[in-house]
């Protein structure tokens, strides 16, 4: 292990991060020897008892120069207020075409499961210069996904999910670890982000274990659990939607409100369903909480993307 | 110059007797209603605290020196920081400066004989001791290991500490913080004596007053959400749980919402102290005091505003990371004002560098350090990498101990001869002071660099990189702690042989020391009248000696 590890700028974010970093690092360091350059001048030539003159301040020196630093200050807070936000802003949203594997935290380990259905544990692998989007949830407590050459982290929490999305452009082994207190071996909840070439990972992917991959497992599920029953059969007896073209899309819901199908609605309709009925639909399905498990989850929502036909259908984008 | 404008000079003819010598039983003091007497039970019980929480991050601090730990479980370590951090926020910092400090000197300082409530003044003292108890049942009985934050699902359903009995203590503790807000406001606005306008009011009573606004408003929230968290832990009420419709997030809003604000109850007090230090040691007016008290009154009120910072990473809205990342960045402003205009303070001063200005002066700089990486913490990019590390750590070490307990140690040694009627040594007082600021950057710089480069908080085993920094970390520690300990030695000393130090041994113009050194028990034998602004060192412009017989102009006559 090496100081390389947490410190390399493994994506052109943390390089833009290191950027704002090392201007901040600046100002501060001029604020300081400014101050303390005043601080020590004052301390000799003001000691007790030296010859210096004293006397009344200036006019000047009363209130301009009070409203003038003040003034100063806040210009000097605003703009790095509006460096760092506008780094934010052009971080924030992931490119549609992204690679999405899907992660599961619990005491004391990070799943991880990728789009072939391969999975792994404490490790993670993953291509170089392809957007990858992690959608994340946990199992028991709130955990943290921090990558530190990627400058990136983000809380993981139960029952909802949370996203991070980067761009490798360096190949190499990379920490990963928990930053949320999550109990005991909190300290112990950490792997390896292994960033490789895009064949490299192709190749990886194909010669894991995993028979199916997620879409098809989830397919499986939707017979075997039963959501086929009603949403995909003509003779049910219960009207309910067709579930083509779901994922991504707009939906109509009865109190007038429109949302998003994306992961985190699909998840709240298989678990929670009666919240949010969609326009035209009655509140007859019930809850599969307790029937399913998370990772279950994961690929019932991995195979209603497959149904998707939309290009975009990658979450945030309807 | 006669001895009429000398107030502080021969008293009276009969002196009365000092407050410590109405009543030597153990019974006289445990039923006192004197502000200055439960002061200095306040100032007793928080030192215990302050040296149990200390005691627990010293063994942490041990543990570090190696990347897979020394000597104890992860269990055992969870629980000692967890310890450290809810004995050091609610039982140390929060009461520290207010409690003793601001219950001596607020009823002098504004030229009254108590507090507008004596009585609720001693139950507070009592609310203390109750809270205390539960936290030394929670140690007693093994501790909890939450982190002080409580955050759920953790404490809730999945913690095995003590967590329900660790929650008891810091709900009750602050109602001993509501009791002290709600008695300094009103002592404030009700029992100022004649001439003591808003604007004359020392920047200590103001900072006291802007504390105390805080902890009545915020402290209330604090309660509220670790009463949900028992409510779920014991009675599986689904507040957070989020498996049952509850929301995690919720109780993080609930409790930055107190959290945060409580930053500003441990950090306002102090920079009231040091504007106090600052201007007895420069021999000169605080500079800009009406920007002074408006920045503390802003800082008072934008606090309220910025809990959402420590949520940038909890799966927050940007829009919402953006609003309190723009927030943060304002409640920044009045801070550097107040670091500029103590420095200022400082121009065309007569400075001398007894210990309560060393320890001022490593305030400035601590904070001012605090501060500056606070700004980087406002930046989401940046925090987003930095937050849950070393690098927050250092910060908030920074602001509360480098800040808040560098203050807290300036105010004691200022304030001694005030309330003891001694001086303590000098020598070895500059040397703590010295020791300290150099222990506290040795323990805590090294935990900025860590923290960037990746080092999480709250790790008991990790990865062998990061150990030069640990073990530079940890040696300054051990500094640190020989530097706390020095004055309990020279104080303690003092206490007992030290010099007698008159009236007022630093020829300072505050109403608190128109009186005599250790004042009576009802402050002022004659009804005082306040006639200047505060801090009229400068009126006169001559350094401080013992032999000047032009002393700087009192706030004050009696």
């Amino acid at each position: 292990m090496n100081m390389g590890q947490f410190t390399t700028e493994a994506s052109n974010y943390a390089f833009r991060v290191d950027e704002t970093f090392w201007l901040l690092v600046g100002v501060s360091t001029a604020v300081v020897l400014f101050l303390v350059a005043l601080i020590v001048t004052f301390m000799v030539r003001y000691r007790r008892g030296s010859n210096a003159p004293r006397g009344e301040l200036p006019e000047l020196l009363k209130h301009e120069i009070e409203l003038g630093w003040t003034v100063a200050t806040l210009f000097l807070f605003l703009f790095i207020f509006w460096w760092a936000g506008a780094e934010l802003l052009t971080a924030s949203e992931s490119p549609a075409n992204a690679l999405e594997i899907h992660v599961v935290a619990k005491q004391w380990m990070f799943r991880f499961q990728h789009p072939t259905g391969a999975r792994e544990i404490d490790e993670l692998h993953v291509p170089v210069q392809t957007p990858v989007r992690l959608a994340m949830t946990s199992e028991d407590v709130i955990h943290d996904l921090f990558i530190p050459a990627l400058r990136i982290k983000k809380d993981i929490l139960p029952d909802r999910y949370t996203y991070l999305w980067f761009t490798a452009t360096k190949t190499g082994i990379f920490h990963l670890t928990c930053a949320e207190f999550c109990g005991t071996n909190h300290s112990s909840m950490n792997g390896r982000l292994d960033i490789i070439g895009k064949q490299d990972y192709a190749r990886w992917t194909e010669a894991q274990p995993e028979g199916d991959d997620l879409a098809h497992q989830g397919a499986g599920l939707f017979h075997t659990v039963g959501c086929s029953g009603c949403h995909d059969s003509p003779n049910a007896t219960i009207h309910a939607p067709d579930l083509h073209n779901i994922y991504g899309r707009l939906v109509q819901l009865n109190d007038g409100r429109t949302v998003t199908a994306d992961e985190a609605w699909l998840r709240d309709k298989i678990l929670l369903p009666a919240r949010d009925i969609p326009a035209g639909y009655a509140n007859d399905m019930p809850s599969f909480r307790g029937v399913v498990t998370e990772g279950q989850i994961i690929a019932l929502i991995a195979y209603l993307r497959s149904l998707s036909t939309t290009p975009n259908a990658q979450g945030t984008q309807p | 110059m006669t001895d009429m404008t000398l107030p502080f000079a021969p008293i009276h003819e009969v002196a009365e007797a000092s407050y410590l010598d109405e009543g030597h039983t153990l019974w006289s003091w445990l039923t006192t209603t004197d502000h200055k007497r439960i002061a200095i039970l306040y100032a007793l019980s928080i030192t215990v605290f302050f040296f149990i929480g200390g005691a627990a991050i010293a063994v942490v601090r041990l543990e570090l020196i190696e990347p897979n730990g020394l000597f104890l479980s992860s269990d055992a370590y969870n629980r000692l920081f967890t310890i450290h951090g809810i004995i050091m926020v609610w039982f140390f910092l929060v009461p520290s400066i207010p409690a003793t400090m601001g219950n001596f000197l607020l009823p002098l300082m504004i030229g009254a004989h108590d507090v507008a409530f004596p009585r609720l003044n001693l139950l507070s003292w009592y609310l203390y001791v109750i809270a205390a108890l539960f936290t030394v049942y929670v140690l007693i009985a093994g501790g909890v290991d939450t982190g002080w934050t409580f955050y759920p699902p953790f404490s809730s359903d999945y913690s095995n500490g003590h967590v329900v009995a660790a929650a008891a203590g810091v709900f009750v503790v602050g109602f001993s913080s509501i009791a002290t807000g709600v008695n300094f406001i009103t002592t404030t606005h009700m029992l100022r004596c004649p001439g003591m306008t808003w604007f004359r009011l020392p920047l200590f009573v103001w900072s006291i007053y802007a504390t105390s606004i805080v902890m009545v408003l915020a402290t209330p929230v604090l309660a509220m959400s670790l009463l949900l968290i028992v409510a779920e832990r014991v009675f599986g009420l689904p507040v957070f749980d989020a498996a049952r419709g509850g929301d995690p997030l919720l109780f993080q809003h609930l409790f930055w919402f107190y959290s945060h604000p409580a930053v500003y109850i441990m950090i306002l007090p102090a920079m009231g102290v040091v504007s106090e230090v600052f201007a007895c040691y420069a021999r000169r007016q605080v500079f800009g005091y009406s920007f002074m008290v408006y920045a503390l009154m802003t800082i008072a009120v934008i606090g309220f505003m910025v809990w959402g910072h420590h949520m940038f990473v909890a799966g927050q809205s940007d829009l919402a990371n953006l609003v309190f990342s723009f927030l943060s960045f304002i409640v920044a402003v009045p801070s550097a004002i107040k670091v500029f205009n103590w420095t200022a303070t400082l121009y065309r001063g007569q400075i001398s560098f007894e210990a309560p200005m060393l320890y001022a002066l490593g305030f400035l700089g601590l904070f001012t350090i605090g501060g500056l990486t606070g700004l980087f913490l406002a930046s989401v990019p940046i925090d987003i990498h930095a937050t849950d590390t070393y690098f927050v750590v250092a910060h908030f070490h920074f602001v509360m101990v480098g800040g808040t307990v560098s203050a807290f140690m300036a105010g004691i040694h200022y304030w001694w001869p005030k309330v003891t009627g001694r001086l303590y040594h000098e020598f070895w007082a500059q040397f703590a002071a010295i020791t300290m600021f150099l222990g506290f950057n040795m323990t805590f710089l090294p935990q900025f660099l860590m923290g960037w480069e990746g080092m999480p908080r709250r790790y008991h085993y990790y990865p062998p990189v990061f150990q030069v920094w640990h073990v530079f970390s940890s040696a300054g520690a051990g500094i640190l702690a020989a530097a706390y300990v020095m004055p309990l030695a020279y104080l303690g000393w003092s206490l007992v042989r030290g010099e007698r130090a008159g009236n007022n041994p630093w020829q300072a113009t505050g109403l608190e020391w128109q009186t005599t050194s250790p004042p009576p028990k009802h402050n002022f034998e004659r009804q005082p009248v306040v006639t200047t602004d505060p801090y009229m060192y400068h009126e006169v412009g001559h350094p401080r000696s013992p032999d000047d017989d032009t002393p700087p102009a009192p706030q004050g006559n009696q």
